[in-house]
């Protein structure tokens, strides 16, 4: 038996590799993408006037209210219904990237609002203007802040990017299935899969804690 | 005759509904130190704050070496200038507040500098040198590298205001610097101010610190809801005050 996962192991080694590589393609981008529209987001919701922080605000509510997985399902089919023919891929990514966009813009708004109102009045007091302020200032204090919650939403978009096998997208679960219905090794495969986004998670979770410590302040 | 830096006309400031200055008039000559006294609530506070356009203002004008600061008033319209002009116009002003206000990822030299570098553009070089001499100058020639967090509050404020300082302002502006400090930390601060004051540098104080307004002042002002009630020497104004207000803000605060 033991013997038989190994040789199957070594059968789908190679397909294996590539759902691996395309999860991390997938979380990749969304995280990218999702992080500097998140930013934008979390900008608007902090200095924006009131017309855009109601309709960013909005924005927000309605990706953080949906499932995940209604979001991706939407993604795909509302588009190629409307005639934008996306493919699952970038319709997967796009789905997961606004849906981390939301989440990383709350971080940020949070963040930005955590900083002491002296902070910007010290920095306009020496003639800085906004964007000086901004990022010489806020933003770095800022990213200090948030870095723990974002490590955890990056994540939360490792783990979300196994939904995109329901369209079809051959990441690693989608990967894991097709293997277990050639050789029906349910238990080892799927183990291996978990072992697998473990490993992923653990790594952003390392690097987000080594991050962490280079940018303490030293007091 | 000394020339007037700063001159404050009928300055009118609302809080929706509340008015905190009811017309202030004031005009600041150069080389002058003028401690603003009153209870919390008197407009002291805002006043000082209005002249870096940290906060805005209703009526009245300021202006600064006759530069109308934050709006352009022209009959009766009025009109805020862009934010770059602001921000031009804020950086003439030195200001030092109660919490300091220290950048807290920079170490002390690089909040002096950062002035230096993004508003006066000077290469960094430069900056690390005017920021090492005014920390020299406020006692901390040995804390230049180190962080906020590393100092105490003494030593924190006195980086503030060397932050202020080094950026080669035409008036400073002290907003309580000495209220957040332990008692045992507030000689040092207060001696930076007095050598600043011995240089000439045109200042207002902000202070609940009679004895040290007494000591260093050229000029009192006492603020009583919104106005200025009293004003003159403080040799005259703290043993003979001529309002009841004064009289008896005197009699509650520590000055004695």
């Amino acid at each position: 038996m033991s013997q038989s996962f190994l040789d199957q192991l070594w059968t789908a080694r190679y397909v294996i590799m590539s759902g691996l590589g395309m999860s991390v393609s997938i979380s990749l981008l969304a995280i990218l993408a999702g992080s500097v529209l998140g930013v934008f987001v979390g900008m608007a919701l902090v200095f924006g006037g009131a017309a855009l922080r109601f309709a960013v605000r909005a924005y927000t509510d309605i990706v953080r209210g949906t499932p995940v997985l209604v979001l991706v399902l939407a993604s795909y089919y509302v588009s190629s219904a409307v005639g934008v023919n996306l493919g699952p891929f970038t319709a997967g990514v796009l789905a997961l990237a606004i849906f981390c966009s939301s989440h990383v813009g709350e971080i940020v708004r949070g963040a930005l609002q955590a900083i002491p109102k002296g902070q910007t009045e010290a920095a306009k007091a020496i003639g800085l203007t906004f964007t000086q302020t901004f990022t010489s200032v806020l933003w770095p204090q800022a990213m200090r802040q948030f870095l723990p919650a974002w490590v955890n939403t990056a994540a939360e978009m490792v783990k979300a990017s196994t939904l995109l096998s329901v369209i079809g997208v051959a990441e690693l679960l989608l990967r894991t299935q097709e293997i277990i219905s050639r050789n029906f090794l349910s238990l080892q495969f799927y183990f291996l899969a978990g072992a697998l986004y473990f490993i992923v998670n653990y790594g952003i979770e390392r690097f987000g804690k080594y991050v962490e410590r280079k940018t303490t302040l030293p007091s | 005759m000394a020339k007037t830096i700063l001159d404050i006309r009928g300055l009118r400031k609302t809080y929706g509904q509340h008015e905190v200055l009811k017309g202030v008039d004031c005009a600041v000559q150069e080389g002058e130190v003028i401690a603003i006294i009153g209870s919390s609530g008197s407009g002291k506070t805002t006043m000082l704050r209005c002249i870096n356009m940290l906060e805005e203002f209703q009526g009245g004008t300021i202006s600064l070496d006759g530069e109308e600061i934050g709006y352009h008033v022209e009959g009766t319209a009025r009109r805020r200038k862009s934010e770059k002009e602001i921000a031009r116009q804020r950086a003439l002003t030195g200001m030092a507040f109660q919490q300091f206000n220290l950048f807290p990822h920079m170490t002390a030299a690089e909040n002096v500098m950062l002035g230096l570098i993004k508003v006066k553009k000077m290469a960094k070089f430069e900056a690390r040198a005017i920021a090492e001499t005014w920390l020299d100058r406020v006692g901390l020639a040995s804390r230049v590298d180190h962080y906020p967090g590393q100092l105490s509050g003494g030593q924190q404020q006195r980086v503030a205001i060397a932050r202020a300082i080094a950026m080669a302002p035409r008036l400073m502006l002290f907003d309580e610097v000495t209220s957040a400090l332990d008692p045992e930390l507030v000689g040092e601060v207060l001696q930076v101010i007095k050598g600043l004051a011995a240089d000439g540098m045109t200042m207002l104080l902000v202070t609940h610190e009679m004895r040290f307004a007494y000591e260093v002042s050229s000029r009192v002002i006492f603020m009583n809801q919104g106005v200025i009630c009293e004003e003159g020497n403080p040799k005259e104004m703290f043993v003979r005050p001529k309002t009841e207000r004064l009289a008896e803000f005197l009699k509650t605060s520590s000055f004695n």
